[in-house]
């Protein structure tokens, strides 16, 4: 009890406040480091890829080079950059998050996708299914989802880029096997979501609903995502099915100019973005299960991991591009909310 | 308890009080102080036992086994992790900047409320119960819309380079206004009861105001402070939401302890998550002991003395 008498508030104030200055002074940083501000899935593969960029970069001009990373859901993070978080490129799930940026600030140009080689998306992924071993449910394609008795988990496409890729999937494949019929679409795309037992807000909170609450039948998951699952939890516990048609799916990059020339980052992030379409940036992404642009730069064995099907770009005419697709799709009161509105309204 | 009444059955403590209001029926027979048979007793006693052992103990011992899962140096490993001494810098960094400022300003507060009488003070005291009743989200986005690049202030933050959102300012910023109200709280009852009889006595005796405050004031409520630091100390530690907001999440730099035990369970490193949150909780079972020991010891100068 000696101590409580000797310590008065006061001193204790005191302390804290000298602690305060002590913690405060810890030199933080030597030099401009670069934030990549990037979603959910991609956390292993630019862990990877920071360090072989830095090797990179001390190799080209001699300076070391500090990287950091924010993760979050795509949608929430481009937001965040238009709030003010000072990233100086962006690695996001797809072009609209990056076109939000562009429109509601003046940090990147509106032409930004015509900036990098194949539409500023240097490795591409889809969408597939994972399933519980021994896929006991017998689901090969998307008109299994809707069999009675099958649970399907998948995002809000509200929240999550990754779940308006799994729509967008469901969509094209009902769009070929319906020949276009818009109410057959409609039709199965709401019978889809009445199987959705829960709507996480991201990828990897819908991954962590099927894997570790042990939720639904089939997660409609990014084919890297599943993979991740796969390898973290146990190849005898899951299986991927890959569908008849699916989504190619273009996570994109971007230089956030407008922070990099405050930072006089400008030159390393080019470079930064580029290097992710060299032969060691295609290897990784690969390596990371994100299917890369040049397939002949990355190791055969990583190649040979992805399965071959149809895949839907977001450029066909079925859906016309981003700015079409969201507005039409996701935009409020656009088809995700007619389709999933209660009845009666 | 002057008005006459029956030993209520349903009643099932009554309180030494009752028990003397009713000296002359009960004479010269002694009674149990409740009604309940042994079976009813043993089962809500371990319906009690149960539920804190689901709901508490259980959680508890769950973080600890994770954490150790793969054994000690696993443990020691995720708490050496450069990531993991970042958050726990961070959420050090945090308590000892925002506590302190928090102290000062209930303090004051308190002190204003009990000693004085102004215009608008039940709208003052209300005020500083917001936090409670605002959920912690939106805490912290009300601070991006405030000082973030859009914000009200972002234009002219911008214009100086300031970063306060997803920076340590906006962290500071949103875990105060989440603990505001711990040590006002705490000490404002006590004030109020104590009156100013202290102070005028002081004063009349030709100490200054400043003397009066350090020698009169202060350490007549600095138990309840040390009460109120402790609570607000431990909250400040372990908000969640309003931080999530104006964080930015930048790996190893603007993550606090909470923060980074959701994203090592999200990468599927449950070990680490767990290894980070067993300092979490370590850090409120000291807490808890604090919190005890100064109510034991100091239990009266802890709360406001009624009837005296």
């Amino acid at each position: 009890m000696r101590v409580f008498r000797t310590l008065t508030p006061l001193a204790l104030v005191r302390a804290a406040l000298v602690g305060g200055a002590v913690l405060a002074a810890t030199p933080v940083l030597a030099q401009a480091p670069l934030l990549n501000v990037s979603y959910d899935p991609t956390r292993e593969l630019y862990r990877d890829y920071n360090l072989a960029f830095a090797a990179h970069w001390k190799e080209k001009t001699g300076q070391d080079i500090e990287i950091r990373q924010s993760h979050g859901g795509s949608g929430a993070q481009a937001r965040a950059v238009i709030d003010g978080l000072e990233a100086d490129v962006v690695t996001l799930a797809l072009a609209s998050d990056i076109d939000a940026i562009a429109k509601r600030t003046d940090k990147v140009p509106a032409d930004w996708q015509a900036r990098l080689p194949d539409h500023s998306a240097p490795y591409t992924s889809t969408i597939v299914f994972l399933v519980r071993a021994g896929n006991p449910k017998a689901i090969k394609d998307w008109d299994d989802l809707i069999r009675p008795g099958v649970e399907v988990i998948t995002p809000n496409p509200k929240t999550s880029g990754g779940a308006r890729w799994n729509h967008l999937a469901a969509w094209a494949w009902a769009a070929q096997t319906f020949g276009g019929d818009e109410d057959k679409i409609r039709a199965y795309i709401a019978e889809l979501y009445r199987h959705v037992p829960v709507l996480d807000t991201g990828a990897r909170g819908a991954t962590t609903t099927f894997t570790k609450r042990g939720l639904g039948d089939v997660l409609l998951a990014w084919e890297n995502e599943a993979f991740l699952a796969l390898n973290e939890l146990g190849p005898d516990q899951y299986e991927i099915v890959v569908p008849s048609i699916s989504i190619l799916a273009e996570p994109t990059v971007a230089v956030v100019e407008g922070n990099t020339e405050k930072h006089g980052t400008t030159e390393v992030a080019t470079e930064y973005l580029t290097y992710l379409y060299s032969p060691v940036g295609q290897a990784l992404a690969a390596r990371h299960y994100y299917r890369p642009r040049h397939p002949d730069f990355a190791a055969p064995q990583d190649i040979a991991r992805f399965p071959a099907t149809t895949l839907i770009t977001i450029d066909d005419p079925l859906f016309g591009g981003w700015p079409e697709a969201q507005a039409r799709h996701f935009g409020d009161g656009g088809l995700f909310d007619q389709i999933t509105a209660p009845p009666g309204q | 308890m002057d008005h006459p009444m029956p030993p209520a059955p349903a009643s099932p403590t009554p309180g030494p009080s009752a028990a003397r209001a009713f000296p002359s029926r009960r004479r010269g027979r002694w009674h149990p102080p409740t009604t309940e048979t042994a079976p009813t007793r043993a089962v809500l006693i371990a319906g009690a036992v149960l539920f804190l052992l689901l709901v508490l103990l259980a959680p508890l011992i769950s973080v600890f086994a994770e954490a150790l899962a793969d054994g000690l140096p696993g443990y020691v490993a995720a708490l050496t992790d450069p990531e993991a001494l970042s958050a726990i810098r961070l959420t050090l960094l945090v308590a000892v900047l925002s506590v302190p400022l928090n102290a000062l300003f209930g303090l004051a507060a308190a002190w204003a409320i009990a000693k004085f009488e102004f215009p608008g003070k039940s709208l003052f005291i209300t005020v500083i119960d917001l936090p409670f009743s605002i959920s912690p989200v939106i805490a912290g986005l009300v601070y991006v819309l405030v000082y973030g690049a859009h914000g009200v202030l972002g234009p002219f933050l911008q214009a100086h380079d300031l970063q306060v959102v997803f920076a340590l300012p906006g962290i500071v910023l949103a875990t105060m206004f989440v603990t505001v109200p711990f040590v006002a709280r705490e000490l404002i009852p006590l004030m109020q009861e104590q009156g100013t009889g202290d102070e005028e006595a002081a004063l009349s005796l030709g100490a200054s105001g400043w003397q009066t405050f350090w020698r009169v004031t202060l350490p007549n409520v600095k138990w309840a402070l040390l009460y109120g630091v402790l609570l607000c100390n431990a909250r400040a530690m372990g908000e969640f939401g309003a931080v999530a907001v104006v964080s930015g999440r930048i790996r190893g730099f603007t993550n606090t302890m909470p923060l980074q035990v959701e994203i090592l369970y999200n990468e599927y490193n449950t070990v680490a998550a767990f290894a980070v949150a067993s300092l979490l909780a370590v850090l409120a079972l000291a807490t808890l002991v604090l919190k005890t020991l100064l109510e034991w010891r100091y239990g009266d100068a802890l709360m406001a003395r009624r009837g005296h």
